[in-house]
């Protein structure tokens, strides 16, 4: 996934809106601009409430087509963040431009009909079925063809054959759907999905998953918010790691080599006598330790030059090799890092 | 992007039918509510002898029409202190202000919901009432109901104070953070426009067709502000987020 290069220009729909002179001329405008190549731009961004500091100094930019991971702990400041791209509430200083328009107040009404934000919660209208559901917000973006984009929008997140149903009778995962098909009708700019798989079992959870992948296919710019790693992970192009202020962001591989030190792990048959007259002056080597596995671990400046060399060693020394491999550090390690560092800053 | 009425629609047409679904709504609210008020008024239009001094016949038109007056002050007050805390609460109201949608179409979308089917029963109640006394009552109370003014100054008034209460009902609802408090504060707040009909309808303000037309006037404009003012309460931010900066 991380060799997938997310695209920094307008997609496909941004391109035919303008050869068919159906931009807005707010739009048309930011074309020209550094901003319109970018889905997102986000500059020192900051939101107080009072004294309390929801996020701050943010800044970032997102690309046309790309799935952008928003990772962070629970209070973070990540749905607060959504909120002001989404001109739900206003920040406090910086800037930040959404869809090629600029973030303001007089923007709101613009900003809000190029994207969509799927909330936490669903906010479904529980007396309602999904139709009427479905219905009433396309009528408030003042869709054209609603039948046809219900359908659409329904058949994408597979919910087509309980489109009659209240959503009262729904499970929540399949409410979860039909707000996801609610966030698709007028086909967005950016998708903000805030915590999208949170409180569901993980069949839901995957159902959730392969529509956000079948988006990411179809180009959908998406932003997405959540403190499941392994979803991040899996999803997103780039992620970023937010606690308040913005500790770091980039590719999950990029992020692991900013990180931590490159490792191979190594198992041998019983203990190698003596594993420093093994390991040293290898090329590629520049340390080892005893790992909790039971073998050894190594850290590399490039493991493809110290794999070879290490396996050589390794055969020359009377060693059976049961496994020797790249050790790889998930997200949640990454996480964890910065957390925990997080945590020992803050004053006893 | 300008103010759309298809986005006011799309706002009416949700609550009608959300309202029609809902058992509370429909039964207590919209029926056996507007009927309890009737019942008072026809006992008093029955009960009236044959044959009264002008001044008690006044009296006794004037309290069955005071219940008249009561429906469009009762009975949207706590289904309007509802629309917005109400939407809050059960999660629906941000998604709704993702939308492009401006906050005066919202909350003019909220206050039509209310005021169509408060009219409905309103002038239905009182439809019933006139019939119950063209048919049950003494002639001399039927001639006095009908040729007096009392027509016109209930179709005047009723959208008149309705509109009062919707707005009241959702000032409140869009500042308040529980439903049951605000629903309580907005049946509150109706009663200075109430007190004043009643002390025109016991004659202890004497009344006439100036003063009624003035207080028609006044009430009408305080309406027609009344959408700008709660617009300008109608934080959204605070309502998201629950706080401000």
């Amino acid at each position: 996934m991380s060799s997938e290069q997310a695209p920094n220009r307008p997609g496909p729909r941004v391109e035919a809106l303008r050869t068919t002179g159906r931009l807005d001329p707010l739009v048309a405008a930011q074309l020209d601009g550094s901003a319109a190549q970018f889905a997102l731009v986000v500059e020192h961004l900051s939101k107080r409430f009072g004294e309390r500091v929801a996020f701050d100094d943010v800044s970032f930019e997102v690309g046309y087509g790309e799935v952008f991971g928003f990772l962070g702990p629970n209070g973070a400041g990540k749905t607060t963040t959504v909120r002001t791209l989404g001109t739900l509430i206003a920040p406090t200083s910086g800037s930040a431009t959404v869809a090629g328009i600029p973030v303001s107040a007089a923007n709101g009404p613009a900003i809000r009909a190029r994207i969509s934000i799927m909330p936490e919660s669903p906010g479904l209208y529980l007396r309602l079925t999904v139709t009427e559901n479905l219905r009433c917000f396309a009528r408030l973006y003042e869709l054209d063809d609603i039948p046809g984009r219900i359908e659409r929008a329904l058949r994408a997140v597979n919910l087509l054959d309980r489109a009659s149903d209240p959503c009262g009778s729904l499970s929540k995962g399949l409410r979860q759907r039909a707000a996801l098909a609610r966030a698709l009708l007028n086909d967005p700019a950016v998708l903000f999905l805030d915590e999208p798989t949170s409180g569901l079992d993980p069949v839901a959870t995957h159902d959730v998953h392969e529509l956000i992948v079948s988006l990411r296919e179809r180009g959908v710019t998406i932003f997405l918010t959540t403190h499941r790693l392994e979803e991040a992970e899996r999803l997103c192009h780039r992620v970023a790691i937010l606690n308040t202020t913005l500790r770091l962001i980039g590719q999950p591989d990029e992020l692991r080599e900013r990180l931590f030190s490159q490792a191979l792990e190594v198992r041998v048959r019983g203990s190698l006598a003596n594993p420093g007259s093994v390991f040293a002056g290898l090329p590629g080597v520049d340390g080892w330790e005893p790992s909790a596995s039971g073998g050894y671990e190594l850290t590399v400046s490039d493991p493809e030059i110290a794999a070879p060399a290490v396996a050589r060693a390794l055969v020359s020394a009377g060693a059976d090799i049961l496994s020797l491999a790249e050790s790889r550090h998930s997200l949640e390690d990454i996480y964890l890092q910065l957390i925990d560092e997080d945590v020992e800053a803050k004053p006893q | 992007m300008s103010f759309s009425w298809t986005r006011v629609q799309a706002i009416v047409v949700k609550e009608l039918t959300d309202y029609r679904r809902n058992r509370f709504v429909m039964l207590f609210t919209m029926t056996i509510l507007p009927l309890i008020f009737i019942v008072a008024p026809t006992v008093q239009l029955l009960t009236a002898p044959a044959v009264a001094a002008s001044s008690k016949l006044d009296a006794r038109i004037g309290i069955s029409l005071l219940y008249m007056m009561l429906i469009p002050a009762i009975v949207p007050s706590t289904v309007s202190a509802y629309s917005v805390i109400g939407e809050r609460e059960q999660g629906t109201l941000e998604p709704l202000l993702i939308t492009p949608i401006r906050s005066e179409e919202f909350l003019i979308g909220k206050a039509l919901a209310v005021l169509i089917p408060t009219l409905a029963v309103a002038y239905t109640i009182f439809a019933i009432f006139l019939a119950v006394a063209a048919v049950f009552a003494h002639p001399g109370i039927e001639s006095a109901i009908f040729a007096g003014s009392h027509i016109t100054v209930q179709l005047v008034f009723t959208p008149l104070l309705a509109a009062w209460s919707i707005w009241v009902g959702i000032a409140i609802s869009a500042r308040s953070s529980d439903v049951r408090v605000a629903q309580q504060l907005s049946v509150f707040a109706n009663l200075p426009p109430l007190a004043i009909v009643a002390l025109l309808t016991f004659n202890v303000i004497t009344s006439s067709t100036g003063l009624a037309l003035g207080l028609a006037a006044a009430l009408l404009a305080v309406d027609a502000l009344g959408w700008r003012a709660v617009a300008a309460m109608f934080d959204r931010e605070r309502l998201i987020a629950g706080a401000r900066a």
